[in-house]
């Protein structure tokens, strides 16, 4: 991100970044939760307002730059990437944020988020996966689960679904989070670890699409159930989980178990997290951890730095002036051989 | 006077040297036998002797068709003249055939008695099978109609490097620069600018420097003392302009434009592309100038380049994507947010054959449609067409003007005869290139974002601008203030002023000119790379007293403002094209008027006397 300026200079609230557009999501939409922490995120960063740009493609979630008061642009379907890659190119200074779906993100866009993550641009990527095709009201998504009934698949989805996480890693991310819409506090922490991050942030947010897939994540947002599903990832610390934190996973030779603490296992048996462990493989290995086989990792899988390509472009330009002297129109047009006609 | 250095080595007395007015030469051979690169040092000579001159390479699709194949034939054309030259000649003057599949593939266009020279070690009973020869020619008398030299150029070229220590496969590589020696001698051309060339290229390879300036001068010399040409030529010095010249194809052109608009405007250039024949060279071009405040992009595919390019626009650069025609197609929806978002966006589509993969080597003139008419909506842009290399540079410099004054996309039609065909180019004077002027506007208190001035267009606010954070988008915008729409009046009117907006670009742009008179019997109209064959042959036939002119355009969308009245002005139009009529059918929905059509689709560009003889048919069926 750009240089900070001290926040008392700056003084944003969340209500500077409101924009004069009525929020058309339905009701009870997982985006607004989302919406909202962005906007109480913003003012903290140290960033003055008009620096901000948020670009989207098509979908619910890519109505959300209407409603920040911010540089925006709603774009087409998938290229929000894109056209945030020309955006960060074109003004390195800018914090760009994009905002996206499973559809188009993993579908139509999939090609521009595999190269936007390897490319490692400093920009956010905002995913807002509700395993639902909404804005067109109800079709399966590539994130939906095998045997699936929606509008396209009446006897049951027969695609695998993608798994966003392993994707991004896959693709070299340099940083790659999941959170969850109803999980507040958790959502707005890790929305503040992928701004500071200098590099692509790939953050997936489970959000609950309540009209055409309500409930898709309640295995981890009940209060009953998500102690058991869901396991928060802690930089440094085993991975815990169960109401009374009992539980924990091991490895056994590649594979992950679940094993109980006590008689003989204790914490130092299982796996300890490491966000910034220099190769992907534990960060894979927890991407492919699912519900109901596993509760699912919560929180920062993968932090680790890596040059930006804006950084290495701008270097490239500038070790050419530096070479070559700043280029001027005369130069170009003689540079090859050249005659005189009298 | 040509202030370079020139051979001074004396003539051998027996031969005869013939002076002549333009000679169009072709090397041809096998894809990997170097013949671009000899064509190519062949140009620069003749432009540094100060011949006018026109080039036409033309290679397979593929790097490296099967050895001695048909379909493997790389060939380059060049016509270098003393006078004004527009094309690379429609017949040969001399054939430099360096395997049997190059003759049998060419030998059509040498003309009666022309110069045949043959790789005679080439003609083994393989190489004549793979051509489909079922005698040799050089021996069975066919070739009688044609001056035949039949050479063993690669026995003189590895006995030339015999002591060099270079094994055979690296010293056979050398054999096209022992025909082009030869060649220089047979037409009075010096060995300088390629010695120059050869030691710059190959600085840190000694040993293939020496050898190819060895088999260079082997060639020529070979010529000199073997005595095989009984006349050579000369071809004098075009009497042009005087001025510093350059030779340039259309592609560098079209990449310097860029390049010298972007500083015009003192912004930065952005060039979003992904590798497509035959645009990849503005592309290459670009990358190595980064030092001119040059970023480029290579995108994963050919949306990702115009999407990335419209980021960059956004953000305020001068953002070009270029393509051919199925990055054309592909781009389609993009441009459409580009139009919405009225942000400016140079398009540049580097024409080859079609539709699908089609021919990418070859030309055609054939996107005309899709660049004026192919998008989902209504979503008109400005479409402008280059005729000439050179005139790559001029039109990529208009076409940023124009996207810029008006905050639309830009479509620039080039094609494949363009971009790799080569002219020499006088370097024109930085300050008169015209001025392109950028606002970005600053004041919160009278921004709108679709707030349109005296050219409808609306401003370029750019992110980073206090206080003018807005937001733009696919979606319809409400006049003025920019928020989403979906009232039906507004959209209609939006439709509307988007039209109009473009339509207002014909105030802008030059009157449409003539070669010839402004009214007559008959009006050639043409358009793009078509300017040399139909230039050329609208002058020879005014030479004969037809009363024929041209209008060649540059402006397609809109068109310019007098097209109409002017083609009133003519009993008949003659639209030649490489494509199956559609300038014509434009012109005819556009003014009403009948057309004729001469149209070609060989993935060739037209020969002078193919128009010329049209023009003569029409204008004979006329006075009937």
């Amino acid at each position: 991100m750009s240089t900070e300026i001290p926040l008392t200079e700056l003084k944003l609230t969340p209500k500077d970044f409101a924009s004069s557009q009525d929020v058309r999501w339905c009701p009870g939409c997982g985006d607004y939760s989302i919406l909202a922490q962005v906007k109480k995120l913003l003012p903290t960063l140290g960033v003055p307002k008009e620096k901000f740009v948020f670009i989207s493609g098509i979908g619910c979630s890519s109505r959300f730059p209407y409603y920040v008061d911010t540089y925006g642009m709603h774009s087409i379907h998938g290229r929000a990437l894109a056209i945030a890659s020309g955006v960060k190119c074109a003004n390195p200074e800018l914090q760009v944020w994009v905002v996206t779906g499973d559809g188009d993100a993993l579908s139509i866009g999939g090609n521009h988020l595999l190269h936007a993550i390897r490319r490692n641009f400093d920009i956010n990527i905002l995913l807002f996966n509700n395993r639902i095709y909404g804005l067109t009201k109800g079709q399966y998504s590539p994130t939906s689960e095998v045997n699936k009934r929606t509008k396209t698949s009446p006897e049951g989805v027969i695609d695998y679904p993608l798994h966003p996480l392993s994707m991004a890693i896959g693709a070299e991310a340099s940083f790659v989070a999941r959170t969850i819409d109803v999980w507040v506090k958790h959502l707005g922490e890790t929305l503040d670890r992928a701004a500071h991050h200098k590099g692509t942030s790939f953050v997936e947010i489970y959000q609950d699409c309540n009209i055409f897939n309500h409930l898709a994540f309640e295995y981890a947002t009940d209060k009953q159930m998500k102690a058991d599903n869901a396991i928060e990832l802690k930089h440094g610390r085993p991975l815990t989980f169960g109401k009374d934190g009992k539980k924990g996973i091991r490895l056994n030779g590649m594979d992950p178990e679940i094993v109980t603490l006590g008689n003989g296992i204790t914490e130092d048996d299982l796996l300890f997290h490491d966000e910034a462990a220099p190769e992907p493989s534990l960060a894979y290995l927890l991407s492919r951890m699912h519900y109901p086989r596993f509760p699912e990792p919560i929180g920062v899988f993968r932090a680790v730095e890596r040059e930006t390509y804006e950084d290495t472009l701008t270097g490239q330009v500038n070790a050419a002036v530096a070479e070559k002297g700043p280029g001027v129109l005369e130069g170009l047009f003689t540079d090859a051989e050249t005659w005189t006609v009298e | 006077m040509v202030s370079t250095t020139t051979t001074n080595r004396k003539r051998s007395t027996r031969a005869t040297v013939e002076t002549l007015d333009s000679v169009a030469v072709r090397f041809a051979g096998d894809s990997g036998d170097g013949m671009q690169l000899t064509g190519t040092q062949f140009t620069n000579t003749s432009a540094i002797l100060g011949n006018d001159l026109s080039t036409l390479p033309d290679f397979p699709a593929e790097i490296r068709a099967p050895a001695g194949s048909l379909g493997g034939v790389s060939g380059f054309q060049i016509n270098f003249s003393a006078k004004t030259v527009h094309t690379p000649g429609d017949r040969l003057h001399a054939l430099i055939a360096m395997n049997p599949a190059a003759l049998k593939t060419n030998l059509a266009d040498l003309e009666h008695g022309g110069i045949l020279v043959v790789n005679a070690d080439a003609f083994t009973q393989a190489n004549l099978t793979k051509a489909g020869y079922e005698a040799n020619p050089l021996e069975d008398g066919s070739l009688q109609n044609y001056r035949l030299h039949a050479l063993p150029i690669e026995r003189l070229n590895n006995d030339a490097l015999a002591d060099t220590g270079l094994n055979n496969k690296a010293a056979n590589r050398c054999k096209n620069f022992f025909a082009l020696g030869l060649v220089y001698w047979l037409y009075s051309r010096p060995l300088e600018p390629t010695l120059r060339w050869i030691e710059a290229k190959f600085a840190r390879r000694a040993a293939i420097a020496d050898a190819n300036s060895k088999v260079l001068r082997a060639g020529y010399y070979y010529g000199e003392t073997a005595e095989i040409f009984p006349v050579t030529y000369r071809v004098e010095r075009a009497a042009i302009a005087p001025g510093r010249y350059r030779k340039v194809t259309g592609n560098e052109a079209t990449a310097m434009g860029l390049i010298a608009a972007a500083r015009r405007a003192d912004t930065g250039l952005f060039y979003a592309s992904y590798p497509i024949t035959p645009a990849s060279e503005i592309l290459q071009e670009l990358s190595r100038r980064k030092n001119y405040g040059v970023k480029t992009f290579q995108a994963e595919d050919e949306i990702a380049a115009i999407c990335v390019a419209i980021g960059a626009s956004f953000a305020g650069q001068l953002a070009v994507t270029g393509t051919s025609g199925p990055g054309l197609a592909l781009k389609g929806e993009a441009i459409g947010l580009a139009v919405m978002t009225e942000l400016p966006l140079v398009i540049v589509n580097v024409q080859r054959g079609g539709p699908s993969t089609g021919l990418p080597t070859k030309t055609e003139q054939a996107d005309l449609l899709q660049a004026v008419y192919g998008r989902h909506g209504e979503c008109p842009l400005p479409v402008l067409a280059a005729s000439t290399p050179q005139n790559c540079f001029h039109m990529a410099v208009e076409a940023f003007r124009i996207a810029t004054k008006y905050m639309t996309p830009v479509i620039l039609l080039s094609d494949g005869y363009l971009a790799n065909g080569a002219e020499p180019w006088r370097i024109p004077n930085v300050d008169d290139l015209p001025e392109i002027r950028i606002e970005h506007p600053t004041d919160p208190a009278t921004f709108q974002p679709y707030q349109r001035n005296e050219h409808l267009a609306r401003p370029w606010a750019i992110p980073g601008t206090p206080g003018l954070q807005h937001r733009i988008g696919g979606l319809e915008k409400q006049d003025v203030t920019g928020n989403v729409c979906y009232e039906p009046d507004n959209h209609e009117k939006m439709v509307g002023l988007r039209a109009a907006k473009v339509a207002k670009v014909a105030d802008d742009i030059p009157l449409q000119a003539v070669v010839g008179d402004e009214t007559g019997e008959l009006l050639v109209v043409s358009w793009g790379s078509t300017y040399g064959a139909t230039v050329t042959a609208v002058e020879r036939c005014r030479e004969r007293g037809l009363s024929v002119s041209l209008a060649h355009l540059h402006y397609i969308e809109p068109f310019p403002r007098n097209l109409g009245d002017l083609l009133k002005g003519y009993k008949r139009i003659l639209v030649p094209e490489l494509n199956r009529g559609q300038l014509a059918t434009k012109l005819r929905a556009a003014f009403l008027v009948e057309t004729i059509q001469l149209n070609k689709v060989q993935g060739k560009p037209f020969k002078i006397h193919e128009i010329e003889e049209k023009i003569e048919q029409v204008l004979a069926g006329m006075n009937k």
